[in-house]
């Protein structure tokens, strides 16, 4: 149901799942090569551009894999000789290829992943929980949850132009909530494809590249000798990344006019006066939202803040902000178990932040939604009560609460 | 199958002074004395040409080959993971394909060649080895084999002979043989698989002499996804003096026990047929007692080894390649 309407930068509105807004971010970012694999519910992504090849939309190589281990070993080297690459996956699939996105990040080969996230097995579940993405944070990954299908089709060209950018080269994991947008539909305008190529450069890998004229040995045998420095200069790599990031925003709205606003790693709803605040990350802020709304309407000065680049960490930002309020909840849609005070992953990121502060936030934690269970307006009620009591105590009983489990 | 092209057009050379003399895998590289999986290395380059790239997965060719500041590749080069001998290929020859479509590097053939061993081959990277050969990209693939993971201490491969000790299949106080595995037969079961795979051979770095250079070259000249086996045998691993490293090749191959064949559009050539030769094929025992890795068989074990070589050749359906027998039967 496109409505032909073009509005400044963007060609038409169309009716997309999280999935196809991803599949146009493909068609408009020109990518060069795609490999295929299926599992639910990332999959759709690749249906959608598979159908847009097919339609001669887009010219690239398409190649469905033999398994995820392939599928990210062929985008891998199809980037090392200079080709603007995607593949996906979600939970157990990701895992399976785990191997191959270790060494497109230690290799630094700035390809884009889509992560329709989904609880890992046994027991089997399609639903949406983080672990899957997670799993890569300590790799040398960009990594960033979106929450609606409009961000994610911008941030396929977000992603491109940071993970792109020679001070970064670093792959880039475009989370979405497996379900709750991977396969919900939303009204998304489409820029058009001068637009786009005003914002971001074609790929050029430079001296890396992989080609005859450039005969060069990618990643060699380097033990004790040198691994400690490659290391260093991935760890820099990351540091520089937060102002790429914080840049290329700035370009986008220069663009496409002002679609996102400082501190653009995360975006803040209701804060200004509020007291207490639950971060999240991904489609969790839509029930949290409302619950702000509510009680706001009762007198309580609650706020959300919708955490979206996990990796870089945005330290000096969140810290600047979460400082200011009077106790944090952090939920987590995933888990850590026997991480310390059995909290979740974000629960340890955020507390760990915070701990530079000398006056700190009380930080309590909810684990929650996990295997694609609904997280309800009321949950989110229930979460920003025991924040509010966190708030009032002096001294915790318990950080962690199960939100929505039977017990 | 495709009609097959009779004559294979492709650059042969046709004796030894035609050899290239020009070294794109040279010095730097730490491997062993006397060994042949280097030489697989050196060769296939020779054969290939500076207008390449190559990648290599994890294994001693790895390992040992390339290490930081002192690569042997003249030609571009990236390593790979243990499992990614296909998909390494895949990924190169459609980034290169989509350039060339996009005018973004310029039209030219370039040669993409990954190799990998036989564990990461043969036993991990089969599937995705298998992938490629389904693809209609220009790529070579090259399992070096040297019966072993010969990087990480000589343990048994889904390639290994059976029999032999490795580290992983040592010789105890009750067990004698605990390799009990038959050699993979990889080469023919991805021809067998891959209609679309026009190349499949098997090969030995130095014997015949020529003929894996040339194979190399058809490899590359026939177009599309191909594979090519070869045996490599490893001083180290097998427990032999360097200096024999050709020799036992050329034995194994003898033996009938490593057949030389190339599968082109689906007809089996033998490129060297002991069964022709005046010797025929040698028993096995001559190849086997060369080696430290067999020196506990007894002769009840190399007997059976003898006994599955000569089902290779007396009882398949294509001798020492793929092991069918016959028509169905309806018992009596």
């Amino acid at each position: 149901m496109a409505v032909a309407q073009p509005v400044g930068v963007y060609e038409r509105e169309d009716l997309l799942t999280g999935c196809q807004a991803v599949a146009e971010g493909i068609r408009l970012a020109n990518v060069d090569v795609i490999a295929a694999y299926p599992i639910r519910p990332y999959t759709e992504v690749m249906d959608a551009i598979s159908k847009i090849i097919a339609d001669g939309k887009l010219v690239a190589e398409y190649i469905v894999a033999d398994s995820e281990h392939s599928q990210f070993e062929i985008v891998k080297h199809a980037a090392s000789v200079g080709a603007r690459a995607f593949a996906g996956s979600s939970g157990t699939g990701w895992m399976y290829g785990f191997e191959a996105l270790v060494v497109t990040a230690t290799d630094r080969l700035p390809v884009l992943f889509l992560v329709g996230n989904r609880a890992l097995d046994d027991p089997g579940a399609f639903g949406v929980e983080h672990n899957d993405a997670l799993a890569i944070r300590d790799m040398g990954w960009l990594l960033c949850w979106v929450a609606t299908a409009q961000e994610a089709l911008e941030h396929v060209l977000l992603g491109y132009r940071i993970a792109e950018d020679r001070e970064v080269r670093m792959p880039m994991a475009l989370a979405m909530d497996g379900a709750f947008l991977t396969h919900s539909q939303h009204i998304v305008r489409i820029p058009s494809q001068e637009a786009v190529n005003r914002f971001l450069p074609p790929f050029d890998l430079g001296e890396r590249r992989l080609h005859p004229d450039n005969p060069v040995s990618i990643a060699p045998q380097v033990n004790e000798d040198w691994v400690m420095e490659i290391r260093r200069q991935n760890w820099e790599a990351a540091r520089r990344a937060r102002g790429v990031i914080a840049t290329a925003y700035e370009e986008f709205n220069q663009v496409f006019g002002q679609r996102y606003r400082p501190p653009y790693s995360f975006e803040e709803f209701l804060t200004d006066d509020a007291e207490v605040v639950l971060i999240g990350m991904g489609t969790v802020a839509m029930p949290a939202r409302t619950a702000v709304r509510r009680l706001r309407e009762q007198g309580h000065r609650v706020g959300y803040v919708n955490l979206r680049w996990f990796r870089p960490f945005p330290t000096e930002e969140l810290r600047e902000s979460l400082r200011r309020f009077r106790a944090v909840g952090v939920i987590d849609r995933d888990f850590a178990h026997g991480a310390p005070d059995d909290g979740g992953v974000l629960l340890h990121e955020v507390r760990s932040c915070l701990y530079p502060v000398r006056e700190r936030p009380a930080v309590v934690n909810f684990i929650t939604g996990l295997g694609g269970r609904d997280v309800s307006i009321q949950d989110a009620i229930r979460m920003y009560e025991i924040t509010q009591e966190a708030a009032r105590k002096d001294r915790l009983d318990g950080f962690v609460t199960w939100v929505g489990v039977r017990e | 199958m495709a009609t097959a092209d009779k004559v294979l057009v492709y650059d042969r050379i046709k004796g030894v002074k035609q050899i290239p003399l020009e070294e794109f895998y040279t010095s730097g590289h730490r491997t062993c004395q006397g060994c042949e999986s280097a030489t697989v290395m050196r060769q296939f380059i020779k054969a290939a040409g500076p207008r390449t790239v190559v990648a290599g997965s994890t294994g001693c060719m790895y390992v040992a080959n390339t290490s930081y500041m002192t690569t042997p590749w003249i030609v571009p080069w990236m390593h790979t993971q243990l499992g990614a001998g296909g998909s390494s290929a895949v990924g190169m020859a459609a980034g290169l394909r989509a350039l060339m479509r996009k005018n973004r590097i310029p039209q030219e053939k370039i040669h993409v060649i990954s190799f990998c061993g036989d564990l990461g081959g043969g036993d991990m990277g089969l599937s995705g080895i298998s992938g490629a050969l389904q693809t209609d990209y220009d790529l070579l693939i090259i399992m070096y084999d040297n019966e072993s993971a010969a990087n990480t201490d000589i343990q048994a491969t889904g390639l290994t002979t059976w029999g032999a000790q490795t580290t992983f299949s040592p010789v105890g106080k009750v067990e004698r043989i605990m390799h009990r595995r038959w050699k993979k037969n990889v080469a023919a079961m991805l021809a067998v698989g891959h209609p679309n795979c026009r190349y499949v051979a098997t090969a030995c770095a130095t014997f015949p002499p020529l003929d894996f250079l040339n194979k190399v070259r058809k490899a590359l000249s026939i177009g599309g996804p191909t594979f090519i086996h070869t045996y490599d045998p490893c001083p180290k691993g097998w427990d032999f003096h360097p200096r024999y490293s050709h020799e036992l090749g050329e034995l194994g191959v003898r033996s009938g026990l490593l057949p030389l064949y190339e599968i082109i559009d689906g007809e089996v050539v033998y490129t060297y047929d002991a069964r022709k030769t005046a010797k025929g094929r040698i028993p096995v025992r001559e190849y086997l007692t060369r080696q430290g890795r067999f020196a506990h068989l007894t002769e009840e074990d190399m007997a059976h080894i003898q006994r599955m070589v000569d089902q290779m050749w007396d009882e398949w359906e294509v001798p020492g390649v793929a092991p069918f027998r016959g028509t169905l039967k309806v018992s009596a």
